[in-house]
């Protein structure tokens, strides 16, 4: 639960959905894009998108990333600009779809989400830059005249304005008025959009929202790249607006696995907290730690001691979930780490740890790792995993008895601590082991 | 000389009912030995005005519950602090709301995920009305001796053994409220403890910083330094950074910031905690521990360093060697708290005799159960269960052959109504007219239920069991019935006969015949029916007799001993199979008197022979 960015595809689709509101019949915004994946081809939107036969387009990776003119990754001209036909597209496509390659910033990936949009023939003298974005104590407003993939290098010309959180309209047009770039040459125009732009932004609960560039010469507004980030806590809010928004990890990073997928909709479904983000399958370490402090402990701890390549996953779970809730937790973690045997014949290590809860009841959840234990003991003895454990809390120690009985009686390997033992202590004890062994 | 943050006189307004949080928060009262609760009132918007009973040490107290926090304050000025326990959904309005009171210093918000906009909205509105804000998702602040809030602190024992009774020496801010209990436990192991600690939540936007809590501890003369445990995420840090250079923070300061692996994990991860992720360069744990480094501020290697750092600072502002002062030793913890029961119950260490046993059903589980099968198995029809199988499941505890079940649903079907005329249908129709409620007319119907109307099935298994089991011929059985002067239960019918007889009856006596294994009782019975019906035609074995004999060949066929029939019968299980199925038809009558929605039932008084004479004294 937190900033997430969106795609510019599904950003200009929802900006399309609630212009009217912002912008009226001033401005005009012909949503004209289409989304390609390896699911979805050209073919595929022909049908419903005539424009694409019509007019030469624009092709581009929508895989938020930025810079993607600079990587060479913006197909708008085969010899001239604004030259590329249907065809010319679908071959550029073809080339790309499935590729792997590293961007200036040294990311890795593969590409397979494209956008497809119409060739948008303009003055480059006219590309404007807008972008809103969050900050503690107020939103910033930026906006240049000259916008473009050179914004960065002409930041100085870039004029900001801070807005206070509970701005009203007339304070609002006043601010930015004051602040629109000087040689824009319909201030006011230029103004209600701006206004129109920020209200938009506010009302729909985005954290971070960037026109570059956008022209603005006649009635019809050309939004030629957006970069657009929500926060997904608003998300009950936002419910109707927002629609189906699907989330997407960052280039480079693979798209959520079955394990985490099932973690994260339990989570959103629970009123504790259920984290899991798979690092490394191959790693040797496996934390399962109560505490979206003390799990980060942890992780600090097993990369300090172990080395990052060895810290198999992060995640949490706290706010007291149910037993049900825990079992399944611990059940996903344990098959993960049970799938297959380590590459170098050493045991693998099971971390369940966690601070001192203030009101998750210890004993309660350990009952949902016990229950895991029941299902997952012939694999966590098949794959030698060796378990430590640390805990404190509300009954801890029928908690840590229990959790100590329930691994001897099935024979596993299982090592127990409280209160009086640090926290990450557990940490540089199951090292020793594992250096000894 | 600021003030604590809160003393032993604060009191707070709890909003949501949380009865565990605000009992935990008067435990803590009680062994601190205040004399007034640290709740002054709760406010519970979908309850209704009372009060809510809460333990004060040994005796109970009631704590005033409210619909609005408007009435709570209104009602107790002196409360300073809204302990906000509302979900994020409403977490915002709560707060909003609260912050109209000028008597409402404090405002504390446990919700996790309330979206961003709303939170930087409603600090900023906090700032306006000079209140503190601490959360949101946090667990709270303590103020050792004197006031804590909900959750924090944890358990009873890990508030002693963290030394969570009296003031120490440490100002403690974290933003995580589990490692707030945490280091506590680490302070506490190394030191006197403690002078004031707050968590100040794992979102983005923390409503107070940790700067502005540290400059306050500063100025307790109590306080010898701070320890700080931030997080990967946001610049807060760089802010005591600046509080220390400006002065503002004079005494010693201890930190560390977690998530240094963060820049080491090949993927890029959200933490727990929605303000756990570095969207800059500098909001990197560890440049933010290099900086804090580079002011000053004691940033130990590693987490692991900080016992050692806190061990070592408490020796030097005690300006003693570190040999003299001993390692903490851990005590045996005696809580002073009398035991809570449900809780000394769960641990194992009482335990009481259960007042009720159940061997039907069960509740405790995943999913409630009938004699241990899933309600979700027994629900649909294609699961195969029907309402017969549910008696049988229910009432005997077995799941009987469906031969068995489906006469337990024909003897349902039979029984379910016989026409509006009936002593008991009439009872719940007049109740009904009379305006009362569905329940109170079934029961009145049901009431009329007994030896003169439908009671006769029990006595029909009965009596021609007993017979039967003493080998009496249909003669001799007669003859005792005569004897004991009891009409033979099941026999008669006011108009049905053997010339004329009662279709129901033959049709219960054709199913037995073809799915019972044996019919001996039955056979019994029609065998007594001969000799009632040669001396009057309407002595037939009428359906109650039919049902209540056929249900002894039903067990019988199920192999069940005659003691378990014998004790079926005693305890009223047949007539129980008619109490169920008259129950359909008298709630159709009532149901007819709702739709009908005739008035008031009066008898006809030419009806009524009144006889009524002077009433004799008695001298």
């Amino acid at each position: 639960m937190a900033q997430k960015g969106i795609l510019e595809y599904d950003a200009k689709a929802l900006i399309a959905k609630v212009w009217d509101n912002y912008f009226g019949t001033d401005f005009k915004f012909n949503f004209k894009s289409v989304l390609i994946d390896e699911q979805n081809s050209m073919k595929n939107r022909l049908n419903s998108n005539s424009w694409l036969k019509e007019q030469n387009l624009v092709v581009k990776p929508d895989m938020l990333f930025g810079s993607r003119g600079k990587n060479n990754l913006v197909y708008f001209k085969d010899r001239e600009a604004g030259d590329v036909s249907l065809d010319k597209a679908q071959k550029w496509l073809k080339d790309k779809m499935g590729s792997e390659i590293t961007l200036l910033d040294g990311t890795k990936g593969k590409l397979t989400r494209f956008i497809v949009e119409p060739f948008i023939v303009h003055d480059p003298k006219k590309e404007y830059y807008i972008c809103a974005s969050a900050k503690p104590e107020c939103d910033i407003l930026y906006m240049s005249s000259t916008g473009g993939v050179e914004i960065m290098e002409e930041w100085d010309k870039v004029n900001s304005v801070e807005i206070p959180l509970d701005v009203d309209i007339t304070e609002l047009q006043k601010l930015i008025y004051d602040k629109v770039p000087q040689n824009i040459f319909n201030k006011e125009r230029f103004c209600n959009f701006a206004v129109g732009f920020y209200l938009l932004f506010k009302d729909l609960h985005l954290t971070y929202l960037e026109l570059n560039p956008f022209v603005l010469e006649n009635e019809e507004v050309f939004v030629l790249d957006t970069v657009a980030k929500l926060d997904d806590t608003a998300g009950y809010l936002m419910h109707e607006t927002w629609g189906e928004i699907q989330y997407h990890s960052p280039f480079g990073q693979k798209e959520l696995s079955p394990e985490e997928l099932m973690i994260s909709e339990m989570d959103e479904r629970s009123g504790a907290s259920l984290k899991l983000t798979i690092l490394n399958r191959n790693g040797a370490v496996w934390p399962l730690i109560a505490g979206g402090g003390a799990s980060v402990v942890f992780a600090d701890s097993i990369v300090k001691t172990y080395g990052a390549e060895e810290l198999a996953n992060y995640g949490e779970y706290s706010g007291n979930p149910s037993q049900e809730e825990t079992y399944h937790y611990a059940k996903t973690v344990i098959d993960l780490m049970c799938r297959k045997k380590d590459s170098k014949g050493r045991d693998k290590v099971l971390l369940i740890g966690g601070a001192i809860a203030n009101f998750t009841d210890v004993a309660k959840t350990f009952n949902g790792i016990i229950q895991a234990f029941n299902d997952m003991a012939d694999k966590l003895k098949d794959t030698g995993v060796r378990i430590y454990v640390r805990r404190g809390g509300p009954n801890y120690k029928t908690g840590l008895r229990n959790i100590r009985t329930a691994a001897k009686k099935l024979d596993l390997s299982i090592e127990v601590f409280g209160p009086e033992t640090h926290l990450t202590e557990i940490v540089r004890l199951s090292n020793e082991d594992m250096k000894n062994y | 000389m600021t003030s604590p943050l809160f003393t032993k006189d604060t009191q707070a307004v709890f909003w949501n009912n949380n009865k565990k949080a605000i009992q935990r928060m008067l435990d803590y009262d009680f062994i601190i030995s205040r004399v007034k609760p640290s709740v002054a009132a709760i406010v519970h918007p979908t309850g209704q005005s009372s009060f809510q009973k809460f333990f004060f040490g040994n005796h109970e107290i009631l704590i005033p519950v409210y619909l609005t926090t408007e009435e709570a304050v209104k009602n107790h000025p002196q409360a300073e602090v809204l302990i906000n326990f509302a979900s994020y959904r409403t977490a915002y309005n709560v707060t909003v709301d609260a912050l109209r009171f000028d008597s409402i210093k404090t405002i504390t918000i446990t919700a996790e995920g309330i979206p961003e906009r709303l939170t930087r909205l409603l600090n900023h509105k906090a700032r306006i009305a000079g209140k503190i804000i601490i959360g949101p998702s946090t667990v709270g602040a303590i103020v050792p001796g004197s006031f804590k809030i909900g959750n924090i602190g944890g358990s009873v024992d890990n508030i002693i053994r963290s030394k969570l009774r009296g003031k120490g020496c440490v100002g403690l801010v974290t933003k995580s409220g589990g490692l707030f209990n945490e280091m506590c436990n680490v302070i506490s192991r190394r030191t006197s403890g403690i002078v004031e600690g707050v968590a100040i939540g794992g979102d983005r936007y923390p409503g107070s910083s940790f700067a502005e809590h540290l400059i306050r501890m500063d100025k307790y003369p109590e306080v010898k330094f701070h320890v700080m445990l931030g997080e990967v995420g946001g610049t807060s840090e760089y802010k005591v950074i600046e509080a220390v250079q400006n002065s503002n923070i004079t005494k010693p300061v201890i930190a560390w910031c977690i998530g240094t692996s963060a820049q080491y994990l090949s993927s890029e991860v959200q933490f727990g905690h929605a303000g756990a992720k570095a969207n800059a360069e500098l909001e990197q744990a560890y440049a933010k521990n290099n900086a804090m480094r580079e002011a000053g501020i004691i940033v130990p290697e590693k987490f692991n360093l900080l016992p050692k750092v806190i061990k070592d600072m408490y020796a030097k502002v005690l300006r003693k060697k570190q040999s003299d002062i001993a390692e903490e030793v851990e005590e045996e913890v005696i809580s002073p708290l009398p035991e809570d029961f449900n809780e000394a119950f769960k641990q194992g260490r009482i335990r009481k005799p259960t007042n009720f046993v159940c061997t039907i059903s069960d509740d405790r589980g995943e999913e409630a159960v009938y004699a241990g099968v899933p309600i979700s198995r027994v629900a649909l029809p294609d699961t195969g269960y029907s309402i017969g199988d549910i008696i049988s499941l229910l009432w005997f505890r077995k799941r009987y052959p469906k031969w068995a079940t489906d006469f337990l649903e024909t003897v349902l079907k039979t029984v379910a109504d016989h026409g509006p005329a009936v002593s008991g249908a009439h009872n719940a129709r007049v109740t009904a007219r009379a305006g009362k409620d569905v329940v109170t007319s079934l029961t009145t119907g049901l009431l009329t239920i007994g030896p003169r109307f439908g009671g006769a099935i029990d006595g029909a298994a009965k009596y021609f069991k007993y017979g039967l089991d003493h080998n009496f011929t249909p003669r001799e059985f007669i003859a005792y019935m005569k004897e004991k002067g009891i009409p033979i239960p099941g026999i008669g019918h006011r108009i049905k006969s053997v010339k004329n007889p009662d279709l129901r009856v033959s049709e219960l006596k054709r199913y037995a015949r073809e799915n019972f294994y044996d019919t001996k009782l039955l056979d019994y019975a029609l065998k007594v029916e001969e000799k009632t019906t040669a001396k009057k035609g309407n002595l037939i074995l009428n359906v109650d007799g039919t049902i209540g004999v056929l249900m002894v060949d039903l067990w019988k066929g199920l192999k069940y001993k005659d003691v378990e029939i014998n004790q079926y019968i005693e305890g009223g299980t047949l007539n129980a199979l008619f109490v169920l199925g008259r129950s359909i038809g008298f709630i159709g009558h009532i149901l007819d008197e709702k739709r009908l929605n005739m008035p008031m039932y009066r008898h006809d008084t030419g009806d009524v022979l009144y006889k009524v004479s002077m009433a004799e004294e008695i001298k």
